[in-house]
């Protein structure tokens, strides 16, 4: 238990530090960047209490906010997919979710996929939606959560990938 | 009593999913108001102290493009000194002080972000260094914000590509005004719009600060019009700007204190 504690622990503030420090200032074609810090959430051991992850989740999104001047959009869009993280587990991992069985390291790729795919892309959604805050630039939102959604799944595979090879 | 007790731990999960949303919610709308976003800025300790040590180690990477810029900023100066008209025989001692309706701050821009929709800077000079709120921010070419949150040590600025932030600008050659906004797209361009279609737009004219705020004296350089047109109703041009500074690359900045601020917004308040 101590273990996954600090194993945690020290993910959540490499990837804020990470977040800020260098994925921050990409600004790839101007605005496109990648949101890693997600991979937190995504990771987080699934037998856990989902209070304890909702929670976890809200203090990421505002460390996040803290350092972007952004109010309260990334705290927003976490808490949502902390929310409604078994809902997506359910649609891309099919049985095995209902056996409390994943280890991340050992599903099949294509699965695990999906479940990047529709985290991000929900979150990114919210996100961008709450920083342009204007339905008439609906186009924008939509243009916005698209690129970015492609850059933060390519470099969360990356990094999944790597560090589970470390790991074995 | 017990069905509520009941109710809410089985509904632990989705209550504190919706308290902690709405919280988040409640502050995205505040960041969305000018000057509301009072919990939720880097003008703090740790944050401020954070983007400082990286920013110290960070600015010798731009030492030259910044020298650059403060050695053009000089050569500018020097040039309107030795070539000023009125030649003055007699100067006060403290000629900074004598009845300057500005005093300018010099800070260091410890982070900058241009991506978003509501870009804030902030500025490793707070409180304890006389910056306040509403303190106009400049750089050596032309204007980049106004102050909005101070701590102790830091401060936060609204960024002029700010979908939020509104400046009255004017046209250099003539006195037609207007309000300088950002429509969140390109960081080299912002727009400025309530300019009377009576007003003679050219491609390629100089826009600068209309001094109507108490804000910024008038002047501060903004940038050139790049195109316009007319708005929806055919009142007013919608001038797209191109800005003088290049929002992407901000190190040494200005900040200006208009000294007589409170007796300018006392005169206003009687008027009223």
């Amino acid at each position: 238990m101590n273990n996954i504690l600090s194993v945690h622990t020290v993910r959540f503030i490499t990837l804020v530090i990470f977040q800020v420090l260098i994925l921050n200032h990409i600004n790839f074609m101007g605005y496109i960047n990648p949101y890693i810090y997600i991979l937190f959430i995504a990771l987080f051991p699934i037998k856990n209490n989902r209070i304890i992850l909702i929670l976890l989740s809200f203090l990421l999104g505002i460390t996040i906010d803290l350092f972007l001047d952004t109010g309260g959009i990334h705290a927003a869009a976490s808490v949502f997919i902390a929310y409604a993280r078994p809902v997506i587990l359910k649609t891309s991992f099919g049985t095995i979710y209902e056996h409390q069985s994943i280890k991340f390291n050992t599903v099949d790729f294509g699965s695990k996929l999906t479940y990047f795919t529709l985290l991000t892309v929900v979150h990114h959604l919210i996100l961008f939606s709450l920083e342009i805050f204007s339905i008439s630039k609906i186009l924008f939102i939509v243009q916005k959560t698209l690129f970015s959604s492609i850059f933060t799944i390519l470099l969360s595979v990356v990094i999944t990938i790597i560090f589970s090879r470390n790991s074995k | 009593m017990q069905q509520i007790i009941n109710f809410i731990i089985k509904n632990k999960n989705f209550l504190l999913f919706f308290l902690l949303f709405d919280i988040a919610l409640l502050f995205t709308i505040q960041s969305h108001s000018y000057h509301k976003s009072k919990f939720i800025n880097s003008a703090n300790f740790l944050t401020g102290g954070i983007y400082n040590s990286i920013n110290n180690i960070n600015g010798y990477f731009n030492l030259k493009s910044q020298n650059q810029l403060l050695s053009e900023e000089n050569r500018r100066l020097r040039s309107l000194i030795t070539n000023s008209s009125n030649k003055v025989d007699s100067v006060f001692i403290d000629s900074l002080m004598f009845r300057a309706s500005y005093r300018f701050f010099t800070a260091n821009v410890i982070k900058n972000s241009y991506a978003l929709s509501t870009n804030m800077l902030t500025l490793n000079k707070g409180v304890k260094d006389s910056i306040k709120q509403d303190f106009g921010v400049i750089s050596s070419k032309g204007i980049v914000g106004i102050v909005d949150r101070t701590s102790n040590h830091f401060a936060t600025v609204l960024s002029i590509l700010n979908t939020t932030s509104k400046i009255s600008a004017q046209l250099k050659k003539t006195n037609h005004f207007g309000t300088l906004t950002w429509n969140g797209k390109s960081p080299e361009f912002t727009q400025l719009i309530d300019i009377p279609k009576i007003a003679p737009v050219v491609a390629g004219d100089t826009i600068i600060t209309s001094g109507r705020s108490s804000i910024f004296p008038k002047g501060v350089p903004i940038g050139v019009v790049e195109d316009f047109e007319l708005d929806q109703a055919e009142n007013y041009y919608e001038i797209n700007v191109r800005l003088f500074n290049d929002m992407t690359n901000i190190e040494h900045v200005y900040v200006i204190e208009n000294v007589n601020v409170q007796e300018l917004n006392n005169l206003l308040l009687s008027n009223e």
